[in-house]
């Protein structure tokens, strides 16, 4: 498919443009995604015509910002299949997320001794939390083995997952491997042993339908800005039971029932965790990306992208001198796609496909720990989403051999 | 073509010095050692400076990263090496005030004043200052 047959692209305005006197190739949506003409116009609509604090006045306006707010959180809710909406709590992103599982359920409930697994592909924003929860209550952090195609491996899962564990948190797709984690396996050993699961759903919700009671995960978490929604939004979906037992992590207005001299209760869930003004255009407008994918349908997005990877997977594999990262079956490989030239830093090989318009990720993606199982110090990657095309997957493999060659003679 | 564009980036002694850099490894009698990371990348530099009387008597560096890091501390220890602390000093501030573009006195940088083109590729200023920064380090470090 060329650029004019994408359905979706030309609601993209950003994409219209040169770089680097060449057309713009938009090849980090891993990193972030660019946002269609219905997102940007819905933040200038909120604050041109809406905008009021929530849950605060009795004035029209309040009441419409309120209503706005929630509805987006119904959509949430809807969108990931979660049984009520009480469970959907906004965030800043995936980070903040994990952090308030960590900082929340993971200080009431990990005592000394006990275990927190995670994976050795899991991005920092999903182990350092732990890694810091462990160090602070001398609790054991485990890492489950990686299979030779990059997988979180469900065999060693079985073997690192005990009786002592009480947290598993796992990448549902990883940011860097290009592979979809049995997360649904691992929740029932986690359940079995008595642990709770919680799924990094970063690079998975914004890319194929994710129903959190079919993969009976405990905790989700995922950001607005990497499924065309705006910066500084995000979720934590967490079950029902868990959310009311575990105490809020952020003190202030909007989260109180009644606040006396000495003490305070909790308002009811979700907005316990939720203290102080929210990002409520974010709330909004996220609900409006949220619109905007629905119409397309999440199964047809994870088709289309899948039928990218069909086709541009095999051409990079294919350039000698290239490693790819992750499966070399398309049919196991998500659209993030982690290479190197042999000899040639990433860093190199980015600046030269920059040159040619092309934009993509070089570095260590947060995953050091990842880089280093490797035995890498960095890789290159392209990550694709429902506007990029076969046009821009030929553009892309023209440019890495471009690069090739202008670094033929003399590189490190 | 655009990858012509990167001509400036990518001058012929650059790559030279990436793929056969000077003063390449470790020193057994350093006085002054750092490691230093790049964490942006992950690149990771270990400089050893040997300094007696106040000069850098020797200097080498060890690590990995990309064409132009590599390139810069190989021109870098080229650069210093036989200077006195103030003179390396003078230097560090020199090429930093080149690669961001601003007025600067390149004629004392030598060899490492090739990398100017840097500072038209702002993200990549990091990878050329990474060493020089690593030798102010160490040259002030106890
Ligand atoms: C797998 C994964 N987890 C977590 C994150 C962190 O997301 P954010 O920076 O939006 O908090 C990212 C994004 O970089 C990611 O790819």
């Amino acid at each position: 498919m060329d650029n004019k047959s994408n359905p979706w692209r030309k609601d993209f305005p950003i994409l219209d443009q040169k770089v680097n006197d060449e057309d713009l190739v938009y090849l980090d949506n891993a990193a972030t995604t660019q946002k269609p003409q219905a997102v940007i116009d819905a933040i200038s609509d909120f604050y041109s015509n809406d905008n009021a604090n929530v849950h605060r006045g009795v004035h029209t306006l309040a009441e419409r910002s309120t209503e706005e707010f929630e509805a987006a959180r119904e959509k949430i809710q809807k969108f990931i299949n979660a049984e009520s909406s009480e469970e959907i709590i906004y965030t800043k992103g995936t980070t903040d997320s994990l952090n308030i599982v960590a900082r929340s359920y993971g200080q009431s409930n990990i005592e000394a001794g006990d275990e927190i697994v995670i994976s050795y592909l899991e991005h920092h924003s999903n182990l350092v939390p732990w890694q810091q929860l462990a160090i602070q209550k001398h609790a054991t952090l485990k890492y489950i083995d990686l299979t030779d195609d990059g997988f979180v491996d469900l065999k060693d899962a079985k073997k690192q997952i005990t009786d002592k564990t009480k947290i598993v948190s796992i990448a549902h797709v990883s940011n860097v491997m290009g592979v979809e984690n049995p997360v649904k396996e691992i929740a029932k050993i986690a359940h079995q042993h008595g642990a709770i699961m919680v799924v990094d759903g970063a690079q998975s919700v914004p890319h194929m339908p994710v129903d959190v009671q079919d993969l009976d995960c405990d905790f989700l978490a995922f950001s607005g800005h990497k499924m065309l929604g705006p910066t500084g939004i995000g979720v934590l979906y967490g079950k029902k039971d868990l959310l009311n037992a575990m105490p809020p992590v952020d003190f202030g207005g909007e989260m109180i029932n009644f606040v006396h001299l000495q003490d305070t209760s909790w308002t009811d869930l979700p907005w316990k965790f939720e203290a102080g003004t929210p990002n409520i255009a974010g709330a909004i407008v996220l609900g409006k990306a949220i619109d905007y994918l629905n119409e397309i349908g999440m199964d047809k997005i994870q088709s289309y992208e899948s039928e990218l990877v069909d086709y541009v997977l095999p051409k990079i594999l294919a350039i000698p001198d290239v490693t790819v990262y992750g499966p070399s079956d398309p049919k196991k490989h998500t659209s993030v796609i982690s290479f190197n030239l042999n000899g040639l830093h990433p860093h190199d090989l980015a600046t030269g496909l920059d040159m040619e318009g092309v934009a993509v990720r070089a570095g260590h993606h947060c995953a050091q720990p990842l880089m280093t199982y490797l035995g890498l110090s960095a890789t290159a990657r392209a990550s694709f989403y429902l506007y990029n095309t076969k046009e821009d997957a030929d553009k892309l493999v023209d440019a890495i051999i471009a690069t090739k060659e202008f670094f033929k003679d003399g590189t490190i | 073509m655009a990858l012509s564009k990167m001509d400036n980036l990518y001058r012929q002694v650059i790559l030279d010095h990436s793929a056969h850099p000077h003063h390449h490894g470790k020193l057994d009698d350093s006085t002054n050692e750092i490691e230093l990371k790049n964490p942006t990348c992950g690149d990771v530099l270990q400089l050893d400076v040997k300094v007696d009387d106040n000069k850098i008597t020797d200097i080498a560096f060890s690590g990995y990263g990309c064409t132009i890091s590599q390139a810069s501390a190989s021109m870098m220890t080229d650069a210093v090496m036989d200077k006195t602390v103030d003179q390396a000093e003078d230097m560090v501030e020199a090429f930093s005030d080149m690669i961001l573009g601003e007025k600067s006195n390149t004629d004392i940088l030598e060899d490492s004043a090739v990398l100017k083109g840097v500072s038209q590729f702002p993200a990549r200023i990091k990878c050329a200052t990474l060493a020089w920064k690593a030798l102010h380090k160490a040259l002030n470090k106890e």
